[in-house]
């Protein structure tokens, strides 16, 4: 396969490119879903294919294909420095890449279980127990469950002199349990919502969630949703479990500081960016407790943001997001970072797969863990709403105003959880709800969670980001406005 | 070696904005049937799509993206003792077909039998797809340098007006067919292309998208000029205290909203109880004023008329004076809801049965400027954006305006507005329709590509403002 992305960069740069890099792509993915008791879907893919970028005549092309042959890969070359060129017809300046040194090297994240080699029957199994279990409460109407893997094979190479081989295995699973009654359509899921729970690991972290064992309460719950209370509307203490404060993260933080919204380059589609450049080191994010980093290592944990080198050749970096609640980092590529006068790049450059170029994604974007156990925290909050896994996500294409509602509340009082209520949700402006976070728990209770469907991009790709938080807390919220009547 | 005739081939699909040309008819027919003389399963079904893109970025008045991509995805689905499964690969050499196949036989043999699997569909039972003409080799031939050219001059059309133009203009083919071991073979090509740029002046910002099948229908000019002339007449932003208004949506608001009904019509969602039309079918749901079709015939839709399992489309009446009456059916949800077959069906095997992808809304006899002309105090929505569902039965959708969204104040545009959030209900808002101007195809973010009028609604629901 280095031979593929070889033949592809010298072509480039016979045919003029000052600049190239190339990936070839192997891709194997596993897909399964029950619904009420029968399966749903069942498939496998497999996709190879290159995709080569080149810098010529100081501009930037593209291209791909799945036509592997040396006609193919030649073609495919020459084709992203005919698109550079034409780039350059609306050129005002040259690009230009912050430097980094070539690395040949080889990388594969840990896992205990290749997930293609379990039998499809105990995976199915495996669903259809959590999926019966679920229907056996009374008042689920529909029982969904799933399962999703995929293994990433990519080989880069650039005309700088990189040459590095990296084997990517991620997996995830998820239950749903709805229910339907009078006017209302209610759910839970485990162990999080829209797909559950991925990570950068093998079949272990499938068995770890327990599905089976946990669809009775997911199940319950979803019903007895139905006569629970209405989230009362409100500015309220709120405090969030870990999953729906990573899509918190994800959505206030992650997203704006990606540097290409920053400078523009996704105004038409995803957005731009409140953190203008002049925010960095001044702004206040948050309150003192919060500390945010993006960090790709592995040592953060098996994020799907984790790897050992971006789509850039660039190692896996980790880089202060905010810092005792000061914002203190962007995440970057090597152009961004040059043209904003940075030395390197962030290393969080990456595409979905061979046919889509590689740009900024979040990588693990986590918040530090504090002090204390959710149990604490509830215990010394006398009057709040906890809120528990995300149902609907919503932020300005500047990432300022958000809402977001979740599954489940509970309303406490005094120190205790005193009622279920339903239809909850809240919403802010994202400075200000970071600047009211008044206490974050500890490392024990810290998850990092995986975003597996983070799409940015035109066209659009699908990205899986990380995200690491344990519960916490924050005063003055507004509570309740989706419902308002 | 490389012989003269290679490099003539290389030279021109490195040319070429979309590469080689998408496959025909015969080559896409001859990959499926390899694939059903191989296979041992029970039926055998070969769903294929070739697709050549590119795509030009621009950003900051400059191009910073520019893509292209060529693919071939050749799908197999084996049924084997009742029971079906699914296998994907993107090569076409005769290993890897063989590969494929055995794998979506292997699949299919380590599951449960599934007592709703069909036999696959027979030629007989369903007759063969209406051909559509969607091709235009206009569009499939079109170059980077011919849309470099287009987005150069507009660039330097937005510095000469101090504006920061970003946006897209893309071309490409895509063809695909689905034939099985029955005698069903489908074959549909269609080219696309888009253009859309956000043209932004400060404070302030305007938007213009479209997307048609033949690029010639597309005048990036006059998006452009729409785009900047938003920009410019909302400099200087006001804010105003949310609340229940009147709205005027552009057709491009009206799609990223009422598009979110379309799953809501499959006859799945209903069976399932996930569907907002749950014991609403045959009910005064919307207003009288409207009516909606699933139609892909329309002149001013796109996509195949036939569905994932090779099954003609039907033009199918969903609501008719506000009352939702029929939904769309694929084969076997059919069966199982006594009713019949639509053609809208997806590829099999999956969880979510069918769905409507053509959506037409009727408009009617007003336009853009006389809902403005007949609004005492109200808002203008050029888009919206980030919509998502809040209560899926009373189908609230929560987003932010975006990109243009004016006060409109004793009849005319007074000022732009600084961008809102709204949480409003679907089926309330098509309740409130007081006037529509024409259906034209519409092109969000949100939602597929609709035929959908520009509507004043009463009482939309903004709840909450942002800080620009």
């Amino acid at each position: 396969m280095f031979d593929i992305a070889t033949t592809a960069i010298e072509t480039a740069r016979r045919r003029g490119a000052t600049y190239a890099d190339a990936r070839v792509m192997d891709i194997r993915a596993r897909e399964l879903s029950t619904k009420n008791g029968e399966v749903g879907t069942l498939n496998e893919a497999e996709s190879l294919g290159l995709g080569i970028r080149v810098i010529a005549a100081g501009a930037w092309g593209f291209a791909s294909t799945d036509r592997l042959t040396r006609e193919g890969v030649s073609a495919c070359a020459a084709r992203a420095v005919a698109i550079a060129k034409a780039s350059a017809l609306a050129k005002l300046k040259d690009v230009v890449l912050a430097p980094e040194a070539p690395v040949v090297d080889t990388w594969q994240n840990p896992y205990i279980k290749d997930p293609f080699r379990i039998p499809v029957e105990q995976q199915l199994d495996l669903l259809l127990a959590a999926d019966g279990a679920m229907r056996r409460v009374k008042g689920v109407t529909l029982a969904e469950t799933s399962m999703a893997f995929r293994r990433i094979e990519q080989f880069y190479v650039s005309t700088e002199g990189s040459r590095i081989h990296q084997v990517k295995m991620q997996s995830g699973a998820g239950i749903v349990a709805t229910s339907f009654a009078g006017d209302e359509i209610q759910k839970r899921s485990y162990p999080n919502s829209f797909g559950g729970q991925h990570t950068l690991q093998g079949y272990e972290l499938v068995e770890s969630f327990d599905l089976a064992g946990h669809a009775p309460r997911v199940a319950e719950e979803a019903v007895a949703l139905h006569s629970a209370a209405q989230c009362p509307e409100g500015t309220r203490t709120l405090l969030l479990e870990s999953g729906q404060l990573g899509l918190q993260i994800h959505e206030s933080v992650g997203h704006p500081i990606e540097l290409d919204r920053v400078l523009g380059m996704e105004a038409n589609y995803a957005g731009m960016s409140f953190l203008t450049l002049e925010k960095l080191r001044t702004l206040r994010y948050g309150s003192e407790i919060v500390n945010v980093v993006a960090d790709a290592r592995l040592a953060h944990g098996p994020g799907l943001g984790t790897f050992g080198y971006d789509d850039e050749g660039v190692p896996a970096k980790c880089t202060p997001i905010i810092t005792n609640g000061l914002f203190t980092g962007y995440l970057s590529s090597r152009e961004t970072a040059a043209l904003i006068g940075e030395k390197q790049s962030g290393g969080t450059v990456r595409g979905e797969s061979w046919n889509r170029l590689p740009m900024i994604r979040m990588t693990n974007v986590s918040l530090l863990p504090g002090k204390g156990t959710s149990a604490d925290l509830v215990a010394s909050t006398d009057d709040g709403i906890w809120m528990e896994t995300n149902r609907s996500w919503s932020i300005d294409d500047h990432r300022y105003h958000f809402q977001f509602s979740t599954e489940i509340a509970w309303e406490i009082k005094g120190g205790k959880k005193v009622r279920m209520l339903k239809n909850p949700s809240y919403s802010g402006i994202t400075t200000e709800f970071w600047n009211s976070c008044d206490a974050i728990c500890g490392p024990e209770e810290w998850k990092l969670w995986g975003t597996p469907n983070c799409g940015k991009g035109q066209p659009q790709q699908v990205m899986g980001t990380g995200h690491g938080a344990s519960p916490a807390r924050f005063r003055n919220v507004k509570i309740g406005a989706a419902f308002a009547k | 070696m490389k012989t003269r005739g290679t490099m003539r081939r290389a030279r021109r699909a490195a040319e070429s904005a979309a590469g080689d040309m998408v496959p025909s008819q015969g080559e896409l027919r001859r990959i499926a049937e390899r694939i059903l003389r191989l296979s041992e399963a029970d039926e055998t079904e070969v769903t294929i799509e070739a697709e050549s893109d590119a795509l030009t970025r621009f950003a900051n008045n400059t191009i910073h993206q520019n893509v292209a991509e060529e693919r071939l995805d050749i799908s197999v689905r084996a049924v084997v003792d009742g029971r079906t499964a699914r296998a994907t690969t993107n090569k076409s050499d005769d290993e890897s077909l063989r590969r494929a196949t055995a794998a979506a036989v292997e699949l299919a043999r380590h599951q449960p039998k599934n007592p709703g699997l069909l036999p696959m569909a027979g030629p007989a039972g369903h007759g063969a797809a209406k051909q559509i003409e969607r091709y235009f080799e206009s569009t499939a031939a079109a170059t980077p340098a011919d849309r470099a050219r287009v987005v150069a001059a507009l660039c330097k059309e937005a510095q000469r007006g101090k504006h920061t133009a970003a946006g897209v203009f893309s071309t490409g083919a895509h063809a695909m067919a689905v034939a099985n071991s029955r005698g069903v073979f489908a074959y549909h090509a269609q080219t696309r292309a888009q253009f859309s740029i956000t043209a932004m002046d400060g404070d302030s910002s305007g938007w213009a998208k479209a997307t048609s099948t033949d690029v010639r229908g597309i005048e990036p000019e006059v998006l452009a000029r729409r785009a900047m002339e938003k920009a410019e007449r909302s400099r200087q932003p006001r804010e105003i205290t949310p609340g229940r208004m009147t709205v005027i949506l552009e057709p491009a608001a009206v799609l990223d909203l009422a598009g979110f009904l379309f799953y809501d019509f499959a006859g799945t969602a209903v069976g399932d109880n996930r569907s907002c039309f749950n014991n609403r079918l045959h009910k005064s749901v919307f207003g009288k004023n409207i009516e909606m079709w699933d139609d892909v015939y329309h002149p001013l839709q796109s996509g195949a008329p036939f569905d994932g399992e090779g099954v003609p489309r039907e033009r199918v009446r969903l609501v008719e004076s506000g009352v939702p009456k029929r939904l769309v059916y694929s084969r076997a949800t059919a069966k199982k809801m006594k009713a019949k077959p639509t053609g809208h069906g997806l590829p099999l095997p999956n969880e979510w049965g069918e769905a409507p992808l053509n959506l037409v809304m009727e408009g009617g006899e007003s336009s853009l400027e006389k809902m403005i002309a007949s609004t005492e105090r109200g808002v203008l929505l050029t888009r919206v954006w980030y919509v998502r569902e809040v209560d899926p039965y009373e189908k609230v959708l929560t987003g932010m305006t975006r990109d243009g969204t004016f006060l409109v104040e004793g009849g005319k545009i007074a000022a732009g507005l600084k961008n809102m959030r709204f949480n409003e209900s679907v089926l309330e808002m098509l309740s409130k329709v007081e006037e529509m101007g024409p259906a034209v195809r519409a092109s969000g973010e949100e939602a597929f590509d609709m035929v959908v009028p520009a509507m004043k609604v009463r009482d939309f629901h903004f709840t909450e403002m942002t800080k620009f």
